[in-house]
């Protein structure tokens, strides 16, 4: 449970807050979508979440974030990685050791985890991100998405309950990124973890969330489930890049056509997938076929 | 790039035997899975690597050669990392830096650097140390001191990593303007719903080879991995009649009405 009050984060010698006043809660289990045009300070919330704010990056720090009860102002980064795990939007600054294994091992190691922990772990976790083909690889040497895969299974090893990934995906192709997503979706789905997903490409992604966060200039500007917040316009106002599909159903909608996408027992009109997308179009075309 | 093929120093082939023309006012984008060789093939361009085998020939220079200092005053290019390109103390200096190299001085290049830094929605950082600004900041600062020298030819290597769909619109739409001119454009990106938007023509690569090359409808239509949401939905809805070739919700509603 993330439990964030009044935080208010100024950069050393930054004149104006990177995060304003932002009040948040986050439950377990949630699984969260934060987006928002670039430099809205989605990067530093994700920073206070392990206490990188303001352990690593100094600067200037009110309110009060609380991550499993533990005040992250006065808990050491080493306790809250346990907790939350991190991944970073540039695998380059996260990936400290000069092969994969060595890799996953180094975060058990430096936590004083046994041999055999150790190694049934990396196990594990490489399998998880299906990355076991690249145990014994230079991480100098792989490719900008293998890295990013390697990052994320060096952070699963560590089985921490909240889970945060900044652009996981951004250097991924169609495939590698959707192995990611499912990994990502089955940690939260099976294993209750809590999942916090900067993107800025949402298509693929808002279908699995439960909540969608806006961060622009530091505040929160908009939050709720996927549907609302993506049919809303004043989130698009704000750059935010709505899915193709949902941009459809909303001109389909204005040209008067009307879009019934059926959810269990809900109506609704804004589909999130290609297959919510299909039959509430179907409907309409069959509907207005002479 | 004639029959290219390149080998990296562990044996690692990465480009089998590449055959690619680009010509002056096309926008390329470079698509494939990770490691399918795009960076390295792109490489080629000016001169970073040079070809194991084969030629590449930029205007009528062989880059084989030429300098990679020769050939960046044709080409630019711009890294998928954008720290890799930041190194000054503000903003403004990364793009006075690119300029004194190319020896573009006073009045013409204080004019470039204002209207990059503009163009790019750079101007309120103008002064600041570029490491401390966000993800998307960097990388429009990284594009903007390549961008400033107006290169013939300018490849980016993933720029839009970091930014949100406002920003790549409008740096789409600026490689799209910028190629006329006799400009070239080659973009590699996994992006797909920016390339079905944005791009001209496709060039797919897997293990080194490049598997199909041609206009962007053709390429991502039918695209098993590589499809735009749009035109996945479109394949669904065949049987209504609905044209299996759209790529946007743009062009779906068009073909809805």
């Amino acid at each position: 449970m993330i439990s964030i009050k009044n935080l208010t984060f100024y950069y050393s010698g930054g004149d104006k807050p990177s995060l304003r006043d932002i009040n948040l809660e986050i439950g377990d289990g949630e699984f969260v979508l934060l987006t928002g045009p670039s430099g809205g300070g989605k990067s530093s919330l994700c920073r206070c979440l392990n206490g990188l704010i303001p352990h690593f990056y100094g600067g200037k720090i009110t309110g009060k974030v609380e991550v499993n009860g533990l005040d992250v102002t006065k808990h050491s980064t080493r306790e809250l990685a346990t907790m939350v795990g991190m991944v970073f939007q540039d695998p380059e600054n996260q990936l400290v050791a000069t092969d994969v294994d060595s890799e996953l091992a180094f975060g058990l190691e430096n936590l004083a985890f046994a041999k055999e922990v150790i190694a049934r772990r990396i196990e594990e976790a490489l399998d998880t991100v299906g990355i076991v083909n690249l145990r014994h690889r230079a991480t100098s040497e792989l490719s900008g998405g293998e890295k990013q895969r390697v990052a994320i299974a060096s952070v699963l090893a560590l089985y921490p309950d909240i889970l945060v990934l900044d652009e996981p995906t951004s250097e991924l192709d169609p495939k590698g990124a959707e192995d990611v997503l499912n990994v990502v979706e089955r940690l939260n789905d099976e294993l209750g973890i809590t999942v916090i997903l900067v993107e800025h490409r949402l298509d693929r992604v808002v279908a699995h969330s439960d909540r969608v966060i806006v961060l622009e200039n530091g505040m929160i500007t908009a939050d709720g489930g996927p549907r609302s917040i993506l049919s809303d316009g004043r989130v698009s106002q704000s750059g935010v890049g709505i899915p193709p599909i949902i941009k459809l159903a909303q001109a389909v909608k204005s040209r008067g056509m009307s879009l019934r996408v059926k959810r269990s027992n809900f109506i609704d009109d804004t589909p999130l997938t290609v297959k919510e997308g299909r039959i509430a179009l179907a409907k309409t075309l069959r509907h207005s076929k002479p | 790039m004639k029959n290219l093929w390149h080998g990296y120093p562990d044996g690692f082939v990465a480009v089998k035997g590449i055959n690619l023309k680009v010509c002056p006012g096309e926008f390329v984008a470079i698509m494939g899975r990770n490691a399918s060789g795009k960076t390295t093939l792109v490489k080629h361009f000016n001169g970073l690597l040079k070809p194991t085998k084969g030629d590449v020939i930029l205007d009528d220079i062989n880059t084989k050669e030429a300098t990679v200092a020769e050939l960046s005053r044709k080409v630019g290019y711009v890294f998928q990392n954008p720290n890799d390109h930041l190194f000054c103390d503000t903003v403004e200096e990364e793009l006075t830096f690119t300029l004194n190299n190319l020896e573009v001085k006073g009045e013409e290049a204080e004019s470039l650097i204002n209207q990059t830094l503009e163009r790019f929605g750079l101007m309120q950082y103008r002064y600041q140390y570029p490491r401390f600004l966000s993800g998307g900041e960097k990388q429009r600062v990284a594009l903007a001191s390549i961008l400033v020298a107006q290169p013939q030819v300018i490849i980016l290597d993933e720029p839009t990593r970091g930014m949100e769909y406002r920003l790549k619109a409008e740096l789409m739409r600026f490689l799209d303007e910028y190629r006329i001119d006799g400009r070239a454009v080659i973009l590699v990106t996994q992006d797909v719903e920016m390339v079905a938007e944005f791009s001209d023509r496709v060039v797919l690569l897997s293990e080194g080879k490049i598997v199909v090359d041609g206009p962007k409808r053709e390429v991502l239509s039918r695209a098993l991995l590589f499809s735009p949401q749009i035109n996945r939905l479109a394949q669904a809805l065949k049987s209504y009649g609905v044209p299996d070739n759209i790529l946007t919700a743009d062009e779906m509603i068009e073909a809805l009405a």
